[in-house]
Parts: structure tokens; sequence; C-alpha cells
């Protein structure tokens, strides 16, 4: 007999273009101080329904997975209402299996940018960019494959000795026995100057690509950061920049470069532009913030779990494995959203059309239903590849094998080099419920 | 017991014994084969476990499914004869079935 489904929202999810800007004021837990500890005992026994994961309160002290372990066993799949002025209310998906189904089901589960796309909060209305992720077959099968023969098997084979290289000269150019941060040093260095190589961009000009993912992805209601407007702005100046090597290439012979590869293809030579500054945007911070992160966050799990880095250095074969290990366990992007096409079941709940869903990457990682003790660092865990962090189905990260070659050469390098580097104080984190990240990290090299 | 023949791209063969009913990445996972990734665990997911079928087999290894065209469909290595690995099982039928593989997964 069918069971009859109830909706179990406790307020319905508001309309697509209901959020006006500004957001109006978030609310927020009445604590006496944010510190982590506080923040984590708060989340241990506060109602399910009062917690607005989507503030970045919850990310910067690292807290999120407290709630996330909450949700997995008392409500897998829920509705988030609080501050709903703010998001239009969305549904968290937290368990392995139920991630995956709605990660394999683009047919139901959209990623369309003008419905919002695939961030928690929508893209501007009145600023879409459109963008292959952010897009429903059967376009977002055309333009993916323009740029995939860039990150496939064979062009990466290409790359390795260059990776090699430049590893090797930022590894040999950091201090001994002096404080250093390591995200300015190696995270971002390393990943600006391969992300140059992609586009064919000049090298000494690198940061400006890491400055525009960072303009990409921040949040313009945090102090310091660009408004709306500004952002916006930044962004067309990018369009700009990237329409003159546009021009350039696409009247010359192909070259191996992303830039050559979008002007020359079919598929995406005559992109408007707001198009092509998508596809930009989408470039730049999958190729930077995710492995930049991940370079992060290993050299800081390795120092929080010295069983493992003693495993490590006793057993240099363990890299590739542990490569994997450390994606999984940072789980670079937190999260990716889709917004239902149709009234749909998912884990027991009813999805009405329209809703957003919110797949958290960051919890289905830590599923111990799928996972052995997931909760723990293991660096020669067994099947190590079998992570959320590259998400599954059609929009599965295209440069997933980039990232892993990257994050390989550097630990086989480091090895080689230094018999230890120590993580000197807690790592300052990205406040953001997307890039799950670091902004610094302080670390030192023994003389 | 299934004897299923794994080929790599560089001619290498692996001839493996897999059990009736298990998945033929599954069958290359847990017996080592290099050239098998398997990321996503058997779901059709990731295109990891992309292989080729030899012409002769295609009618008993049966018809992609939508989810496993839908990955195939955006591997650049794919070919008419694509299938991923996970979505196959072993059978008495499949017996000495060649899997011959791509020079790398994507």
């Amino acid at each position: 007999m069918a069971t009859r489904l109830t909706d179990t929202r406790s307020t319905q999810s508001l309309p697509q273009g209901s959020v006006t800007w500004p957001l109006p004021p978030r609310v927020r837990p009445d604590l006496p101080n944010h510190d982590p500890a506080t923040l984590a005992q708060y989340l241990q026994t506060a109602p399910l329904e009062e917690v607005d994961i989507a503030d970045p309160l919850w990310w910067e002290s690292d807290t999120n997975h407290v709630y996330f372990k909450r949700l997995r066993e008392e409500a897998p799949v829920f509705f988030t209402s609080v501050n709903s002025q703010r998001h239009r209310g969305f549904w968290n998906v937290t368990r392995w299996n139920d991630v995956m189904a709605v990660d394999t089901n683009h047919q139901v589960f959209s990623s369309e940018a003008t419905l919002g796309g695939i961030t928690l909060f929508d893209m501007d209305q009145d600023f879409i960019m459109p963008m292959f992720i952010a897009m429903d077959p059967p376009k977002h099968d055309v333009q993916r494959k323009a740029v995939n023969p860039i990150v496939s098997g064979q062009n990466l084979a290409s790359y390795e000795s260059l990776i090699r290289e430049r590893t090797q000269e930022v590894l040999d150019g950091l201090p001994r026995g002096e404080a250093f941060d390591w995200v300015d040093r190696v995270s971002i260095e390393l990943t600006s100057r391969m992300l140059a190589t992609l586009f064919g961009w000049p090298q000494e000009r690198r940061r400006m690509l890491t400055y525009w993912s960072d303009i990409s992805t921040s949040d313009p209601e945090l102090p310091g950061n660009p408004s709306k407007e500004e952002r916006q702005a930044i962004l067309l100046g990018m369009l700009q920049e990237f329409t003159m090597l546009w021009n350039e290439r696409v009247n010359s012979e192909p070259t191996n470069d992303l830039v050559s590869m979008l002007a020359h293809n079919p598929a995406t030579r005559n992109m408007p532009p707001m198009e092509f500054m998508g596809n930009l945007v989408l470039l730049i911070v999958g190729g930077n913030d995710t492995t930049r992160n991940s370079i992060t966050g290993g050299l800081y799990f390795l120092n929080r779990n010295p069983g493992e880095y003693a495993k490590l250095k006793a057993n240099h074969g363990l890299v590739e494995n542990m490569v994997s290990e450390i994606i999984r366990y940072q789980t670079p992007l937190a999260h990716m959203r889709r917004t239902a096409l149709q009234d749909t079941v998912l884990g027991g709940q009813l999805i009405h059309k329209g809703d957003k869903v919110v797949m958290w990457y960051s919890s289905a990682n830590r599923d111990d239903t799928v996972l052995d003790r997931p909760d723990e660092f293991i660096i020669d865990r067994p099947r190590a590849r079998q992570h959320m962090s590259f998400g599954f189905g059609i929009h599965r990260c295209v440069g997933n094998r980039l990232a892993e070659l990257q994050l390989k050469i550097l630990w086989e390098e480091i090895l080689k080099r230094f018999d230890h580097i120590e993580v000197v104080e807690e790592p300052e984190r990205v406040p953001s419920a997307f890039v799950r990240g670091y902004k610094k990290m302080m670390v030192r090299i023994p003389a | 017991m299934v004897k299923i023949i794994y080929v790599e791209h560089n001619g290498a063969r692996h001839e493996v014994d897999v059990p009736e009913g298990e998945n033929l990445m599954e069958g290359a996972v847990q017996n080592n084969v290099p050239g098998i990734d398997g990321d996503c665990g058997g779901n059709a997911a990731c295109a990891t476990c992309h292989c080729y079928i030899p012409s002769e087999w295609e009618a008993l290894t049966g018809e992609r499914s939508d989810q496993e065209d839908a990955m195939i469909e955006l591997a650049d290595t794919a070919r008419p004869n694509s299938r991923l690995a996970c979505q196959i099982k072993a059978s008495s039928a499949l017996d000495g079935l060649e899997v011959h593989m791509p020079a790398t997964q994507h």
C-alpha cells in the first residue's frame, strides 16, 4: 500500500525572484560568543529548524559538521526555513545515497543558471552568467566536451614534467626555520601557475587569476569584500581582458589552451559575452579554489594526525592513495545545488517543483552507513577513490585528474625535501558554505 | 566463476575469475587489474570503468542504460562499443569475454 506523504516543510519555499537586495538581516542564535566550542555545543542540541547552515558562521568556525551528523541521523532530507527571506528556503540532502540519487538525476534536478544555478544562493538574476556547469543537456554536453580534452589523461601526461619543475622551484624557494603562510607561498602559487598555463595567460600576471577567482565566490555582505555592483564591475573587467586574448587567438592557428579551444570549437565560438565570462569564472574557480584548499588541507590533516604523517614518511608509496583521502576529507566544495523541475520524492520527503535542493558533499563524505570510520583521516584507506568531492553524474568535476596529479607531484616532491613541515597555528578558514577552504595557515620548516 | 580477460591499452592481458552476478568493474578492482578505477562504486555515475566490448560479445553484454549513455557520451575516448564495466554482470554466457580498456580513465 502506498504511504501518503505529508509536506514536512514548516514554511513553503519562497518563489524564485522573491529575494531582493540588499538581503534582510540574518537571524542568528543568541549566544554569549562565537567561539568554535560555544558554536559546536549549541549545534549539539539546537532544534534542527532553528539553524541556518548557510550562515558563514558555521563554516568559518568549522562547526557545521556537528549539525550535519545530526541531520544524517535524525532528518537526512531536511528543509531549512529560517532566514528564508534571504535564501528562499532549501532542502538539505545529507546522506551519501540521497546525494548520489540527486546528482545522477539531471532530468528532475536542474542546474540551469536562470533557475538559480548550482550554488545555495541564487545566481544574481540581473547578472546571469551562463556556464556549462549551470546548464542542462544538451547544451551542457557540447560545451563540456569543448574543454574536456585539455584535462584528459593523454594531455595531462604532457603537463607532468612542467608541474614537477614548478613544484620543485616553489618548494626550493621556501624559507627554513621561520614561520610563513603556506596558503600564499605554496597553495596559491602552484594553482595560479597551473591556471595561467591552462589559459595561456601571462605567468607574471597569474595572481590576477587568483584575484578574480576569489572575487567570483566572495560574499558581498562580508565587511571588506566588494559590493555586489563592484563585484560585477570587476568581473566585467576580467571579461574585457580575456576578450583581447580571445580576439588574438580566434584568428590564429588553434593552440593548446582553454581560450583558443573555446574560440575555435563550433559549440562555443559564438558564445555571447556573458556566457564567455560565465565559463571563464567556472574554469578559474574550478581550477583554483579547489586544488588550493586541498593543498593546504592535506598538510593540516597530517599535522593533526601525526600517526598518519609517520606512516607516510615510512612509505612514500602511499602518496597516491593519500591524495584521494585528502580530497575526501577536505571536500573543497561543500555543496552543489539543484532546482526541482517537478514534484518528486527524496528520502521520504515531498520535494515541490521549484524547490532548491542542496547536496551537501561535505556531509555525504562523512556518512558512516557507506564509509568506514569516515571522521578519521586514514591515508591508506581502502578504496579511497570512492569519495563524493568531485560530484557524480554528468556534472562530475572535469579537472579531477589534473587536481590529483598536482597533489601527487606536490607530495612526492615534499617528501624528497623536507623531513617535516609543522603547522604552527590553527588556520584561518574561508567564511563560506560553498568554498570550504583556508585563507591563511602559518607553518615552519625546521632549519 | 566466469573467466574475464581485461586487456590494457598497451595490450597487457589480465585473466581473472569473476563470481557470477558480480559486475565487471568489481571484478577488476578486487583483483587489482590496472586501468579500471570505479570511483562511484558501481552507479554508472563517473565513467572511470570505461571499457570497449568486442563486437562478437555485444549482443550478450546488453545495451547501455540512459544514465550510462549520458556518462559515456561525455568521454573523449567514447566509441560505439563503449560500456561502463560496472553495468555488466558476470554470467556463464560471458565466460571468456575480453574487456578492452582506454589509455586512461577520466
